[in-house]
């Protein structure tokens, strides 16, 4: 008899949704310019409406931020990073709060919003806070100086994460921030600014404005910028890169991803077929560092497919509340559209899909586990970021072949590579072209490590030392 | 299914079930095998084994686990202080483990000295609870072959239908793997009819490496089960140790068509920890292994919580040590 798990739910009512929600400037939450409203993928159903931010609301957050400014650089460091240690306590806290609202919002598991995404940006917190008293020390110069405003948008895959690796090394450093989360996950973004205020923290250091690409276009180009922060597609990094060419501001892209996860046939084999899981179907592969492409040495392709396909066929996807739950909902029809659309080009052109048996629920936006094999470089599911749950599996024979092909993109945000033998794995880090590399493990983060791409993946680093460089006047 | 058994005592000269024929020839060829199986790496596998443990199993689920959990305990008593009473007393509790509840399901076998088989045996009569017997001069198995092979004969003449035996870790961490190979060997045609366990005492192998190479040493010599520990050296089983081996005993039934049982041994107490290895269990080996056939629970004070828990979900309310039985 086989073994089933009964429905283990994660209970909303610690959650305390409000019909409707305002923008956060100058330490109060007001009216915007319109409104919209963001809905829980898995159902379809609308959980609240958001005030849109125009032009005239994010001129008043950038000058809250302005008048903030001042002030806030000129705390005591020690003090600074008071606010940020109460405000990561205040995330850990609220954690279960925060996990069901990002999951209700997003989509995304709540094994997966309550094991990683919280607990990590309270980490970022908690990291960041460390440093605010110590930046003589961070080999910057001895008394290195914020830039001013920041403006900062983040995308919808991890929106309070996002968020941490955005505000927390720029309050540390003294600047102040606008911040404009994606418009299908605004959520939790503005419970973030309940707890700006429940943390006491000066009014006008953090603004959220909420809304869509308008609305982060109005901040981008707002002359009172000193300093942009990006996280999301490579297309929009590059109008940001061309509207500020002859501006002051700083910029710092962190874009797409198109990583190889490469498989020598010494690896271990079933930590190496939970690598490749977690590489390209963690939040449903709505990952800009998401092992999309797997490359495994011809000696060990079947063996390796023959176990991933296995491993697939225990993936439970369905209620991301459900504490279960390892596959959740796509974010959003027009990314279901996306990863529909370069799917079936993989069928047009002639590689071959496959996916585990697995009913999807009737409503909501939702894609099973897919893994293309029989694909080459030349396949757009090779080439294009599918940001969604599709596995593309190519072959290699030789270590020096592994190399060109995972280079062989125009991105180089991070790449895996799984042997137990250390001198080729280093080898084979040292030839990747990738802003991380990670040996036998895949998709982890830590507040000390940074972050960020090559080529079309963007420049700048976030996390650890070196991400307080991308704030300070160095 | 290929149903592998070695000959009869005496001879060493053994072959594998295929496609494995040639591995257990010689000492370098089965060294060759045991060092190509693919390494473990240990943060993942403790990665694995903790997500797996945050499976939320509730209500009917959880219920359905207790009364599987329950029928999977190797009830078991090694003590230097062990008496044919007790040995009696703890084999009323693995007949009903819960007197007021007749729908409760028996454990699996009690598991004794040798010396205390007659005992268990005279004791459990007409059951269907197996009495499993640890052999092999258990549990640090430092003994000449020749003493294990009577320790276990002795067991079987007493009527016990398992035999729980210890490798030789000191042979296997010395590399001396035919040697431990064939005492499996040597042991399994001593055990007759009766299953044999191996003991890998994978607290002391130190590596989960060590783990998967010594997994397949007992497959291929001819195990019914792999266990973990002899729960007097600690660490005594844990969910990553459970991982690896059940990931042995997978693969092994993919290459030779023989299914081989698992046993967790040690430290396992409540039922929380109990449930946390049928999904393991679900979700590495699959649904084929959970069964009392094939995978077992080593634990004494453990059917206590299983009972509590069962009686909980049956009343609503908890009810405390008091209201099961000591033995």
């Amino acid at each position: 008899m086989p073994f089933e798990y009964a429905p283990a739910p994660e209970s909303r009512a610690v959650v305390d949704l409000r019909p409707s929600y305002g923008l956060f400037v100058d330490g109060e939450f007001t009216a915007g310019s319109g409104t919209f409203t963001t809905v829980n993928p898995a159902t379809e159903e609308v959980l609240a409406e958001v005030a849109e931010a125009g032009p005239a609301d994010v001129d008043r957050a950038v000058a809250a931020a302005r008048r903030a400014f001042g002030p806030w650089s000129a705390l005591p460091a020690r003090e600074r990073g008071k606010y940020l240690f109460r405000i990561a306590r205040i995330l850990q806290e609220r954690s279960r709060e925060l996990a069901v609202l990002e999951s209700l919002d997003n989509g995304k598991p709540i094994r997966e919003s309550r094991d990683v995404d919280i607990p990590l940006a309270a980490a970022y917190f908690f990291y960041y806070a460390g440093w605010a008293d110590k930046l003589g020390y961070a080999g910057l110069g001895p008394d290195p100086r914020p830039l001013g405003v920041a403006g900062q948008v983040i995308p919808w895959n991890f929106p309070l994460l996002m968020l941490s690796w955005k505000i927390a090394p720029a309050l540390a450093t003294g600047n102040t921030v606008v911040l404009k989360p994606a418009e299908t996950t605004p959520l939790t973004a503005l419970l973030f600014a309940e707890i700006c205020r429940q943390a006491d923290l000066p009014p006008g250091v953090v603004n959220i404005v909420t809304g869509a690409g308008a609305t982060g276009q109005a901040l981008v180009s707002h002359p009172g910028i000193d300093k942009i922060a990006f996280t999301g597609s490579t297309e929009v990094g590059k109008q940001i890169a061309r509207s500020v060419a002859g501006t002051s501001k700083k910029v710092t892209l962190e874009l797409g991803g198109k990583a190889a996860n490469i498989v020598f046939d010494d690896a271990p084999m079933d930590q190496a077929v939970e690598g490749i899981v977690n590489g390209i179907f963690f939040n449903q592969g709505h990952v800009c560092c998401a092992g999309s492409r797997l490359l495994v040495q011809e000696s060990a392709y079947d063996e390796v497919l023959e176990r991933l396909k296995r491993r697939l066929g225990t993936l439970r996807l369905g209620d991301p509340l459900d504490k279960n739950t390892d596959v959740g909902a796509i974010n959003s029809a027009a990314q279901l559209d996306r990863i529909r659309e370069l799917s079936d080009a993989g069928d047009a052109e002639g590689a071959e899909r496959w996916s585990p048996p697995c009913a999807l629920p009737d409503r909501g936006f939702w894609f099973p586990p897919t893994v293309f094999t029989g694909v080459t470089q030349a396949h757009r599911i090779a080439r294009e970021e599918v940001f969604g749950p599709v596995l593309s599996v190519l072959t290699f024979r030789t270590p020096a072949e592994a190399v060109e092909k995972a280079n062989n993109t125009p991105y180089g945000l991070s790449a895996g590579v799984w042997s137990d033998k250390g001198s080729r794995a280093l080898w084979t880090a040292s030839k990747l072209r990738a802003g991380v590399v990670w040996q036998n493990t895949f998709n982890r983060f830590d507040p000390a490590s940074p972050f960020g791409g090559f080529k079309e993946s963007g420049y700048g680093r976030e996390g650890g030392r070196h991400g307080l460089e991308a704030y300070l006047d160095v | 299914m290929l149903v592998f058994r070695p000959p009869t005592l005496g001879s060493m000269t053994v072959t594998a079930p295929a496609p494995f024929s040639e591995v257990t020839r010689s000492e370098s060829s089965l060294r060759t095998f045991l060092h190509g199986l693919p390494g473990v790496d240990a943060v993942g596998a403790d990665a694995r084994a903790a997500m797996l443990g945050t499976r939320s199993i509730k209500t009917t689920s959880k219920a359905w686990a207790l009364d599987l959990a329950i029928r999977m305990v190797d009830l078991t008593t090694l003590e230097g202080q062990d008496t044919p009473a007790k040995v009696r007393a703890l084999a009323a509790k693995a007949r009903r483990p819960d007197p007021a509840d007749p729908g409760c399901p028996s454990v699996a076998a009690l598991c004794v000295y040798p010396d205390m088989v007659p005992a268990a045996v005279a004791a459990l009569a007409g059951s269907g609870v197996h009495v499993a017997s640890v052999a092999t001069a258990f549990p640090s198995g430092r003994a000449s072959t020749a003493v294990k092979l009577a320790d276990v004969r002795d067991a079987v003449a007493g009527g016990a239908d398992e035999i729980d035996m210890v490798i030789d870790r000191g042979a296997f961490l010395s590399g001396r793997y035919a040697q431990v190979h064939d005492e499996i060997v040597a042991t399994r045609a001593a055990c007759g009819s009766a299953h044999l366990k191996v003991i890998l005492e994978t607290g002391e192998l130190g590596t989960y490496d060590n783990v998967r190479r010594a997994s397949w040493l007992a497959m291929l010599a001819g195990a019914d089960f792999v266990k973990t520990s002899t729960g007097k050296v600690s660490p005594a089983s844990t969910l990553p140790v459970t991982l690896v081996m059940l990931e042995a005993c997978r693969d092994f039934r993919d290459a030779t068509g023989r299914q081989v049982g698992m046993k967790s041994a040690g430290g396992i107490r409540t039922s929380k920890d109990a449930i946390k290895y049928l999904v393991l269990v679900n979700e590495t080996a699959g649904d084929d292994w959970l069964d009392p056939a094939w995978f077992r629970f080593g634990a004494s004070s453990l059917l206590n919580d299983l009972l509590m828990q069962r009686q909980t979900m049956a009343s609503g309310q908890y009810s405390g040590p008091d209201y099961v039985t000591l033995d």
